[in-house]
């Protein structure tokens, strides 16, 4: 009968998973504001943190000398190093500048013995660097001889500045809130649009349907994973210690996870308004805790088991040994299965509670 | 006659407080080649109906068989063999006509190629256009579209026309007409009585969840003793009024004439076999018409006289 009622003799296949994939595809990119905020952001994100954290040129040193004969000769001396910013003051406003930070400390020059009295406060950090800087100084000018030939080789190791934590984090964070508004959110809105119904009352496999969501999702994570590691590089000059594979086959993984966690918050929500509400709960003590911005070790000891569990702590951290430290598999191995075990238990608990109708 | 879709004793209640009885022993049988309305007014129960019988929502008691299958044992081979549209299903507004018929080809094992299909429901136009740029009446033909697609023997629509203006309605009118003429089954909710008079072959009437009267359009405003009625006043006063009376009485389509010194209206089951005699006759006893009007009973007058209430909440208010 079928046959009969086809009028056209060209016989197509037809892919469900690949018209599913096609369709969130086209849907994405037809969402201007979506594309910008799954790939500009992240990017603008990472521009203004390197910036604002970007490493300092080496800091001066601010030494006061009291005003009083020789003054202008201890001036003199310790002015040849560059390191350090000399003034002459009165004893009392050399007092109140140590007081109030404006000065790491000052020289009160006195007659042959004590010839210098370094005034400091050693609670504060840099005076005792402050301190042994001067002395070295002056000592050596008062004809004092290196017992040994040292020499000093100064290097800033790349993958030691702030923006190479940085973009590991920023990456991690990228592929949680892509996981959780990628699937979360666009589920729940199939289902508040009664589209999720109206595929059940189709032939439909849910396989089909939960495998073309989720490689959609992967295929909008690429670019996504792309832009930020090569704007990284471009940028900042963040490169890639670790092994390729190694770093694809974690990414996946965390994506999967993350979309796992999305497809389980969304499995009973009726509302946009209670999905997104849900999504900023499970995403919140991540942002804060997982080490995006800042060391997990910041926190205290009592709150690392839970924070070692969370799984967006797991995968910043595996990130950082494969991207920073240049770690193997085995390695990483205890994040690895900490994160299977998410993707594996938000995907099953997903499955049993999720909700076609609204 | 082969049955398509049939039901008995069919009963859903809502757990909540309080719990809503949407459907109390509902039985219907849908015959194979017709097209079925279930006519009621808004939370009869014809939502929860139909998609009950879709397999969409279980019942909370009664039997529902579905071209001789159940949904338990065959839901994978009746999948196939049914299109369904929802009473309110958004597609996506940022994908084109084209591509949602083709998705939702993609689902089923055979069926219409997607173009075909879109020119069933006169989209052609339209085919590469967002859904968002589409009409109301046009976004319901994809609907019904999209449940043509996988070629199906038996259509569920819950309330097809709802909402859209005449044109619009008429227009899916025709898409079901042609579906029905190719000898599949329709099974339509609706609460036009219109609709249901002019479209379905046969007429389930229900109210808070039950029949309350089914048959044929003609046989339900038959059950009320309506017929289409013919008044026409002519500028006579008795004698040739009486004579023009007796005349019309003696044809077979005519039930009844009541006449008045310069008015007759009559009852007749077809009225187009009537009027051509009626002028036939007015010529021959020399009478001048002066005015004419046909109306016909309709469903309403049948739930009217059934529930003491009207139909759609509007005529309720103007009644
Ligand atoms: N999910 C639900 N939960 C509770 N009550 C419902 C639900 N769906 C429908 N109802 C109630 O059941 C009754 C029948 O609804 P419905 O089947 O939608 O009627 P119709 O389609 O004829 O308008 C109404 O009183 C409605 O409020
Ligand atoms: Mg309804």
């Amino acid at each position: 009968m079928n046959q009969l009622h086809t009028p056209s003799p060209k016989t197509r296949r037809y892919s469900p998973l690949r018209e599913m994939v096609l369709v969130r595809l086209r849907e994405f990119y037809r969402e201007p504001e979506a594309v910008f905020w799954v790939y500009g952001f992240p990017v603008i994100m990472m521009a203004a943190l390197g910036i604002a954290f970007r490493d300092r040129p080496i800091e001066k040193i601010s030494v006061d000398v009291q005003a009083g004969s020789d003054a202008e000769q201890v001036v003199e001396v310790l002015s040849q190093e560059e390191v350090f910013e000399v003034a002459v003051h009165n004893e009392a406003v050399c007092r109140r500048r140590l007081r109030i930070g404006r000065s790491d400390l000052f020289v009160e020059v006195d007659g042959s013995s004590p010839r210098f009295r370094y005034h400091f406060d050693p609670t504060k950090p840099g005076s005792l660097v402050a301190r042994n800087a001067v002395n070295d100084v002056l000592q050596r000018d008062s004809g004092r001889e290196d017992a040994v030939a040292v020499e000093n080789v100064e290097k800033q190791e790349p993958g030691g500045r702030y923006i190479d934590f940085l973009v590991p984090g920023l990456l991690g964070m990228g592929l949680m809130g892509g996981g959780l508004w990628g699937i979360g959110f666009v589920t729940v809105d199939l289902r508040i649009r009664r589209l999720l119904k109206r595929f059940l009352a189709t032939p439909m496999r849910k396989t089909d349907f939960l495998a073309g969501l989720m490689i959609s999702r992967m295929a909008f994570m690429v670019p996504e994973v792309l832009t930020m590691l090569f704007f990284g590089w471009l940028v900042f000059g963040v490169k890639i210690e670790g092994s390729l594979l190694l770093l694809t086959a974690l990414i996946l993984l965390g994506a999967t996870m993350f979309a796992g966690i999305g497809l389980l918050v969304a499995s009973r929500a009726r509302t946009l308004e209670a999905v997104s509400g849900i999504m900023n709960l499970v995403m919140l003590p991540m942002w804060v805790m997982s080490g995006i911005f800042f060391s997990t070790d910041r926190f205290p000891d009592a709150a690392q088991p839970f924070i070692q569990a969370l799984p967006l702590t797991a995968l910043n951290d595996a990130l950082r040994a494969v991207m920073l430290e240049g770690s193997g598999p085995m390695v990483i191995a205890a994040e690895c299965m900490l994160m299977l075990a998410w993707a594996a238990g938000s995907f099953l608990l997903a499955l049993k509670w999720f909700r076609w109708d609204n | 006659m082969p049955i398509a879709v049939r039901c008995e004793n069919l009963r859903k209640t809502y757990s909540g407080k309080p719990p809503v009885e949407a459907v109390r022993g509902l039985d219907l049988a849908v015959e194979s080649g017709e097209c079925f309305g279930v006519l009621g007014p808004n939370g009869a129960g014809k939502t929860t109906t139909i998609e009950i019988m879709e397999g969409l929502l279980p019942p909370t008691s009664g039997d529902v068989e579905i071209l001789g299958k159940r949904w338990k044992t065959a839901e994978a081979e009746l999948r196939e063999r049914i299109g369904i549209s929802l009473q309110e299903t958004r597609l996506s507004e940022k994908l084109s006509v084209s591509e949602t018929v083709t998705l939702f080809r993609s689902f089923y094992r055979g069926g219409l190629n997607p173009a075909e299909t879109i020119r069933r429901v006169s989209l052609e136009e339209k085919s590469k256009a967002w859904i968002r740029t589409l009409s109301g009446g046009q976004k319901q033909r994809l609907s019904v579209a999209c449940a043509l697609v996988g070629d199906p023997d038996l259509l569920f629509l819950d309330e097809p026309t709802t909402g859209l203006d005449p044109q619009s309605r008429r227009e899916i009118w025709q898409i079901i007409r042609e579906f029905r003429s190719r000898g599949r089954t329709v099974l339509l909710t609706t609460h036009y009585m219109d609709e249901a008079e002019r479209l379905c072959d046969r007429v389930a009437i229900v109210d808070q969840g039950q029949v309350i009267a089914l048959g044929t359009p003609r046989e339900l405003i038959a059950s009320v003793g309506g017929e289409h009625m013919i008044h026409i006043t002519v500028d006579e006063d008795g004698v040739e009024t009486g004579r023009l009376a007796d005349s019309l009485e003696s044809l077979p389509e005519v039930q009844g004439v009541r006449a008045e010194p310069s008015a007759i209206e009559c009852a007749v089951t077809q009225p187009h076999s009537v009027l051509p005699r009626l002028f036939e006759m007015l010529s021959s006893h020399d009478i001048n018409l002066t005015g004419l009007t046909t109306r016909h009973a309709s469903l309403e007058d049948v739930f009217v006289k059934l529930t003491g209430r009207h139909l759609t909440e509007q005529e309720t208010a103007q009644a």
